[in-house]
């Protein structure tokens, strides 16, 4: 229940955060530059409030004004932050740290590296605690405990003497938690904390902040992009765009009547669950793509004489078929072994197992030819790593061209700019930069860069992951264009079950590097049989206030790791057909 | 561990055969004739060639050196040609000075780099970080004779704050330690002030920050001691630039050390004294070079020795 609900005990809390007519100004050589203008809203005891927007928004620095922690040419030009009675903003710095991390506290986004590589946990919780109350050490580290314990952190004793690298993401997260409410703050701001997290340890995390809110009463200022998390999590919705507030309001109102253009694009956008509809099963066509008992395994080397005593089993005996035409999604967690697969298409790991694509049978990693890549393309997570810093993107897009030998350099020229109309941009375009395009228009060269041998698989690893889901539902549309227009398959890695759910003809779902069940989406979704597709299904965040979710046990739990003992390899799972091609793995 | 030692110990004997083999080989095709030093300039040439056979250098050069590798093995660095007396002993005489000074100049670099390399990186693009790096400039590139020279001219001769040159107070040893660490100093201020601009900028930095530690804390528990990593492993690199350096300086100030030693043997050509200190640097060299590998993992945890 969100205290949305309960509109009489918000009216009556009082406001712990105040920000009013707060604008920050980067200095650049031609002057002060806003990079948020006019940002005002309130913060009661006990509430969450969301502060939603795509990268650029402003969000961000929002919070870091609020915190004194602006980059050294950033600060804050006019307003007031006011946490109590004090304006933050008029605070000598001495003053504002011993308010840090003391009544207001912050977590970030990317808890792989936001906690110090070379201190133990222990170390730096108990430091965060007597940074502000002078406590006899034994007493600290009572309390750093008691933290852990409040996280829900397994074996917390043994926790304290660990080194972050020790810990997973969610645990790191966990850590990050426990040192921001050691000393129960009055504000606790949340940065994108579960963006960096698998979907399961999300949902876990947003259960830890949504009880500890209960528990202490805590005020968490929740800074996010995905409409999911907010729905979820908040009472109130601030939206902003290009640093500036777009609107503001209580959650369902924000979700059922947005009054402002740009909040009602953005919900939009949102790709949601079970929201396209039902469509014909297409008829079936020639397989382009198909693996049989593909497995992949690495040796990895310990002990004393570095002897392979253990073995990262990534893929595990996966069979299957991609037909023309035919977008099929690979969903699961991080190390489920998903991008695996895509990197064996590609030729980038040694496999065991048959790789067939498009007619010719592969057996190993050596014969995955130059003639079999240009029939297998590949469009990475991260189009600003992908693409040649110092290379024109005309001249990015025409190298698969040149590398396979197609054409002379007029026909190129055209082949290129015929594929930049393509995929939405101009042909005046190609003579630019990489960095001269925003995130969406980069990985449009990316998708044009692999269209242009004509191939009949794509395989989309995380394409759609770090764009805005804005630019992200446009992708997403020109993805499904081209193949319209082409005939082009697409094998579509993704951990959002979301944008797999509006893509994908066929759905497997991959955990420990096994497939446990695979269908057509309307089958994997609409009709899940296996434990591990329902708890994904379920812990996905539902962008719709109202929508109740069945009380759960909290849980802590990690995704258990592929590392095996050589001596101890892993059960194979057997998958049993429930009718028209819906597999579910058995045992 | 023991396995890691184990592999270390013997990479450590292959790199020092490989020095006495080179060294050895080098000294050996050198146009000057050590037994031409020995017996003088009014020798006659059969006195001249029973030398030569009473030393040994007549015979090829595989005899030699299997014969030099076979006493060394025994720990018997052989005799010096012109000092009548054992280059074990000689060396062990001149080794503490040497150390001595060694310790005085790693010193003088950490805390001249460091501290200037930190102040930068916290002062970035300002005139205090501008002047410090001109400084740390001036250091790497001026040549240590130059420097030792003006240290002595400016607190020596015109100062008279400290001693011009000779050993045994405290006061003997700072310039000298000075003159060596300089380069060092310089190196290691750039090199620090780019990996603390480095670690500044990481994300734990920020979450130090927000937890509302000190400015002091922040600096001195989180960024130095991961900044400083690559620092250490310079140490154990630089003990090979000390062994260059230290022929320079231990000439310039008078020091009675092993660099001393090694310029006047060069400049007889007494090929054992040569040899042992060739050797006795190489040892240095490969055992800062360890200790520095040993000592990574307790400052960083993610490191394992494998």
């Amino acid at each position: 229940m969100t205290l949305a609900e309960a509109p009489m005990a918000e009216a009556a809390a009082e406001t712990v955060l105040s920000v009013e007519g707060l604008t920050v100004s980067v200095a650049t050589e031609g002057g002060l530059r806003p990079l948020v203008r006019d940002a005002s809203f309130a913060l009661r005891r006990g509430e969450t409030l969301a502060i939603a927007g795509e990268s650029g928004s402003g969000k961000s620095i929002t919070s870091l004004a609020v915190m004194g922690l602006l980059p050294v040419n950033v600060r804050a030009t006019a307003g007031a932050v006011r946490l109590g009675g004090t304006d933050l903003l008029r605070l000598p710095e001495g003053r504002l740290r011993g308010l840090r991390g003391d009544r207001i506290a912050m977590i970030f986004q990317e808890p792989m590296t936001s906690l110090n590589p070379v201190m133990t946990v222990g170390a730096q919780l108990v430091e965060a605690i007597e940074a502000h109350e002078p406590l006899p050490r034994r007493e600290a580290q009572a309390r750093a405990l008691e933290a852990l314990r409040a996280v829900r952190l397994s074996e917390p004793e043994q926790r304290l003497r660990q080194y972050p690298h020790e810990l997973s993401g969610g645990m790191r997260q966990r850590v990050m938690i426990a040192m921001a409410i050691a000393l129960r703050p009055d504000v606790l701001i949340a940065d994108e904390p579960t963006t960096a997290l698998d979907v399961t340890v999300q949902r876990e995390v947003l259960d830890l902040l949504r009880d500890l809110r209960r528990e202490m009463g805590t005020a968490i200022v929740l800074i996010t992009h995905d409409m999911g998390v907010v729905a979820e999590m908040a009472d109130r919705v601030v939206v902003m765009k290009d640093g500036a507030m777009v609107e503001e309001g209580p959650v369902r109102r924000i979700f059922e009547a947005p009054r402002e253009d740009y909040t009602r694009a953005l919900l939009a956008a949102v790709p949601r669950m079970g929201s396209r509809p039902a469509e014909a099963p297409r008829p079936r066509s020639a397989p382009v793509c198909a693996l049989r008992d593909l497995t992949v395994r690495f040796d990895l080397h310990r002990g004393l004489l570095g002897r392979a005593t253990h073995r990262v089993h990534a893929v595990e005996g996966v069979s299957f078929d991609i037909r023309a035409g035919e977008t099929f999604a690979l969903v699961g967690e991080s190390g489920c072994g998903k991008s695996t697969i895509a990197k064996a298409i590609a030729g980038l790991v040694p496999f065991e197992g048959e790789i067939e694509v498009a007619g010719r049978k592969l057996h190993g990693q050596g014969d995955v030819t130059r003639a079999v890549r240009r029939d297998a393309q590949i469009v990475f997570q991260d189009p600003a790593a992908s693409l040649d810093p110092r290379m024109r993107v005309g001249d990015l897009v025409a190298e698969p061209l040149v590398v396979h030998g197609v054409g002379h350099r007029e026909e190129r020229r055209a082949t290129v700019e015929r594929l930049f109309e393509q995929v939405g941009l101009s042909r005046a375009q190609a003579d630019r930069y990489p960095h001269e395009f925003s995130g969406g228009q980069r990985q449009r060269i990316c998708i044009a860069r692999a269209l242009a041998l004509r191939p009949k698989l794509i395989v989309a690893d995380e394409s759609v992951s770090a764009l805005d889901v804005s630019v992200q539902a446009r992708v997403l549309a020109l993805l499904r264009d081209l193949q319209q227009a082409t005939g082009v398959s697409f094998l579509f890695i993704s951990h959002d079950m979301a944008v797999v759910d509006s893509i994908a003809d066929r759905v497997a779902v991959m955990f420990l590097g096994q497939i446990v069940e695979m269908g057509t989406r309307a089958q994997v979704f609409g009709d899940p049989r296996h434990a591990y597709t329902r708890r994904l299904i379920e812990a996905v965040p539902v962008p719709d206030p109202t929508h109740v979710r069945p009380p759960r046990e909290r849980m802590a739990s990690e995704v258990p790791s592929p590392v095996r003992l050589r001596t101890d390899p892993p059960v194979r799972l057997t998958l049993r057909d429930l009718g028209g091609g819906h597999l579910v793995a058995v045992g | 561990m023991a396995g890691y030692l184990l592999r270390r110990l013997v990479q450590s004997v292959l790199i020092l055969l490989g020095v006495t083999l080179v060294t050895f080989f080098l000294l050996y095709v050198l146009p000057a004739d050590p037994v031409r030093q020995i017996a003088g300039r009014s020798a006659t040439a059969e006195t001249v060639e029973s030398i030569r056979r009473q030393l040994g250098l007549d015979q090829p050069f595989w005899v030699q050196y299997g014969r030099y590798l076979w006493n060394l093995l025994h720990l018997d660095l052989g005799r010096s040609y012109l000092q009548r007396s054992e280059v074990a002993e000689l060396i062990r005489a001149r080794l503490p000075p040497t150390l001595l000074l060694m310790a005085g100049a790693i010193l003088c670099e950490l805390v001249l780099g460091l501290t200037m390399g930190i102040v930068a990186a916290l002062r970035p693009g300002t005139a205090t970080d501008n002047g410090l790096m001109i400084a740390s400039f001036v250091g790497v590139s001026a040549p240590q004779f130059v420097v030792g020279l003006l240290l002595l001219y400016l607190f020596g001769v015109r100062l008279h704050w400290l001693p011009i040159s000779g050993y045994g107070t405290f006061a003997h040893l700072v310039l000298p330690s000075l003159t060596l660490g300089i380069l060092g100093a310089g190196w290691y201020s750039r090199m620090m002030r780019s990996s603390m601009v480095e670690v500044l900028r990481q994300d734990f930095i920020r979450t130090a920050r927000a937890k509302g530690l000190t400015r002091r804390r922040v600096i001195l528990r989180h960024a130095l001691p991961n900044a400083i990593l690559p620092i250490v492993a310079m140490i154990g690199i630089d003990i090979g630039v000390f062994m260059g350096g230290i022929v320079v300086v231990e000439s310039v100030f008078g020091w009675p050390g092993i660099g001393q030693l090694a310029w006047q043997a060069i400049q007889r050509v007494d090929i054992p004294i040569i040899m042992g200190v060739t050797i006795v640097s190489a040892v240095a060299i490969v055992l800062g070079n360890l200790l520095a590998d040993l000592v990574a993992p307790f400052i960083d945890p993610r490191i394992r020795l494998r």
